[in-house]
């Protein structure tokens, strides 16, 4: 059978399994809608979590990414883990105790304050659009790419699908259609990397297998990691196993926001609220960082197969003589090369071979580039993504593997677009309509402004999937410094300092926001330098968080302590017993 | 019981500061800060720093949290302040 085939199989089969969930788990009150009835056992929230974190991003290019950069790729491994850990230690099981049904519930309540809320309110839609814009192009091109239908036709696709399991089941349909999500990203991660773990190491495990010996081929006997090394410094590119691409401050500091960025993540959070008791909110986050572990494991070893693959199987190779997969994804634009010194070798080196991305015209039946070329010695280009998305046919594998790679891909933007679209539906619905607007709402009614909310956010994320805004990769480092610059502070100084007050908050998160938005827009859309000890946009969010932090603290201690009954509301989410399932005020 | 409870807390924030510490050290320490030094150390084939900032660091993240899901449950009983 044909990849195509293989790939309507793949892609049908699993489309089938989250619709028929999603019908099996559809909900009729508002509680099941926003936080899954409060059932959800720990293993099931860990994998929900998971899927729900792992993006289209995360699956497609993270291994690229890592491939390119080498060590300093680490800091979107560690960066992306080790925020799990704050939230396991410092947040999720408070605000399990806590129990209501959002985030800018939790800064509402514990700040009794409607303007610390809509703060709140603005911010998590804002991460949560910006994100689920890229999860949605992710699917239209995944679309493209696997089923060689029109990008817009898989935004259109994915749409559909999103809306009939997220508007159905709300909280609990997307969970448990998360949790089948999980295992079928999962299962396409691995299979690939074992293959070709397999087949330059002779090891199964790719965690071990980069760690071990080339087998084959001119560097037979040989350290995986030291022939990169070698390989790298050949080419002219950083060796792959040491920093030098980013200053260490920076390195630092994007870990950092990363990190700090992940925890306060309003979709991510939101997950703890569907576990029964305080006890399985300490555990699932458990759970989740290890599914999420054994993909970002994996992720390196994976990048690390590919660069020594691709530059083996194609640099100072004649054109004529390339590889078919070479050919293939040509097509797609995702990799070119310009003959440069007119010998029909490719060469590849440091440096970028051409101005912008690929464009093509025909010309005497053949496709003929038209970018600008550099004087850079280097000949190819090669798209980060490719990586992912080639990997299993520059490893020879079976189709049917290549047809699990395009599911995998598409349940990994599925699942992540899923999570934030209730996020920005439950944020309209209940704490502005329900906690502001109308608060004598009957509960049918609170369920069908969910649900109108949920189509609405379908579909603006639909419109910016079909026209990305050309601004997106810019504005995922917002998404990251703002939400460590804004929730993170707030929240774990909410929970462990009974003293920090509505002033305070309401100060810190506008320094915060405030700091970190002009810092980015300065160095992304006005093209300023990074003026604060050249820290990248990405790692500001870390200043910005000091800086809240510092700011929460001095007012709080100028002004009035908070009244009596949320200091004792603090006192009491400190403590596991009598967590009961969420309410409802 | 009001003792108690400040007890429950601080043995808590204690265990937890020594578990954020060693997140830390593999971190920003071993990964980021050390990387150049460990890497002159090989270990399973990687240089240790590598291994640190891309493997030994999330599976020290994982254990982390288990780590603290025990001894949670075991101090939640021992103050009986458990579900």
């Amino acid at each position: 059978m044909s990849i195509l085939t293989w790939t309507y199989i793949m892609v049908g089969l699993t489309f089938g399994l989250y619709i028929f969930i999603a019908w099996i788990s559809r909900v009729r009150d508002t509680k099941g809608f926003y936080v899954a009835g409060g059932g959800v056992p720990p293993l099931a929230n860990g994998m929900a979590t998971a899927a729900d974190w792992m993006s289209a991003a995360s699956f497609i290019s993270m291994a690229g990414l890592i491939s390119f950069l080498g060590y300093t790729g680490s800091i979107y491994l560690m960066g992306w883990t080790g925020g799990y850990v704050l939230l396991a230690l410092l947040l999720a099981p408070y605000l399990r105790k806590f129990g209501k049904y959002t985030v800018p519930d939790f800064v509402g309540d514990r700040y009794y304050s409607d303007i610390a809320r809509v703060v709140a309110l603005i911010c998590a839609i804002f991460v949560s659009l910006t994100y689920v814009c890229g999860q949605m192009r992710g699917v239209g091109i995944v679309f493209s790419r696997f089923l060689e239908v029109p990008v817009n036709t898989g935004v259109l696709i994915g749409m559909a699908i999103v809306f009939f399991y997220a508007g159905l089941g709300g909280m609990k349909g997307i969970t448990w259609t998360q949790v089948a999500q999980y295992s079928v990203l999962i299962v396409a991660y691995i299979i690939p990397a074992v293959f070709i773990s397999m087949k330059i190491t002779g090891t199964p495990i790719p965690q071990i297998g980069f760690g071990s010996h080339v087998q084959e081929g001119q560097y037979a006997g040989q350290f995986l990691l030291d022939t990169l090394d070698k390989l790298n410094h050949d080419l002219g590119f950083t060796a792959y196993t040491q920093p030098g691409a980013k200053s260490m401050l920076d390195v630092f500091c994007i870990t950092f926001a990363l990190m700090v960025g992940t925890a306060g993540l309003p979709h991510v959070i939101i997950r703890f609220y569907t576990v029964p008791s305080v006890r399985a909110a300490r555990l699932s986050a458990g759970y989740a960082l290890l599914f999420i572990a054994i993909l970002y494991t994996t992720a390196p070893a994976v990048a690390a197969f590919a660069r020594y693959n691709m530059i083996d199987t194609i640099n100072n190779k004649p054109y004529a003589e390339a590889p078919s997969w070479f050919k293939n994804w040509e097509k797609t634009g995702l990799i070119a090369w310009v003959d440069k010194n007119k010998d029909g070798i490719i060469q590849y080196r440091a440096g970028k071979a051409i101005v912008g991305k690929p464009k093509f015209i025909e010309k005497d039946g053949k496709k003929v580039l038209t970018n600008k070329v550099t004087n850079s010695p280097n000949e190819l280009y090669v798209d980060r993504d490719i990586m992912v998305l080639a990997n299993p046919e520059i490893a020879n594998l079976p189709a049917w593997v290549i047809a699990l790679v395009a599911a995998g891909g598409l349940a990994a933007a599925l699942s992540t677009a899923s999570g934030l679209l209730l996020v920005i539906a439950s944020s309209i619905a209940h704490d502005l309509y329900y906690r502001m607007i109308n608060r004598r709402a009957t509960e049918k009614q609170r369920l069908m402004v969910g649900r109108i909310m949920i189509g609405l956010a379908v579909c603006v994320a639909g419109y910016f999937g079909i026209n990305p805004p050309g601004f997106v990769a810019q504005v995922v480092a917002f998404a990251f410094g703002l939400a460590a610059s804004s929730f993170f502070p707030i929240i774990v100084l909410g929970i462990f300092s009974s003293r920090t007050n509505r002033e305070g908050a309401i100060c810190g998160m506008l320094v915060g926001i405030i700091f970190t938005a002009a810092y980015i827009i300065n160095i992304k859309f006005m093209h300023g330098t990074a003026w604060f000890l050249g820290i990248s946009a990405e790692g500001i969010g870390t200043v910005g968080m000091v800086l809240n932090f510092i700011v929460t603290i001095l007012v709080s201690s100028l002004t009035k302590a908070p009244p009596k009954e949320i200091q004792e509301l603090v006192q009491s989410i400190r403590t596991p017993r009598g967590a009961g399932a969420a309410v409802d005020h | 019981m009001e003792k108690n409870l400040k007890e429950y807390w601080s043995k808590n924030v204690t265990f937890m500061s020594v578990l954020l510490v060693i997140w830390a050290v593999v971190s920003y320490g071993c990964g980021i800060i050390f990387v150049e030094q460990l890497n002159a150390v090989r270990f399973m084939g990687f240089p240790l720093g590598f291994w640190f900032a891309q493997q030994g660091s999330i599976y020290v993240f994982v254990c982390l949290i288990f780590i603290y899901y025990i001894y949670m449950q075991k101090l939640d009983r021992e103050y009986d302040v458990h579900e």
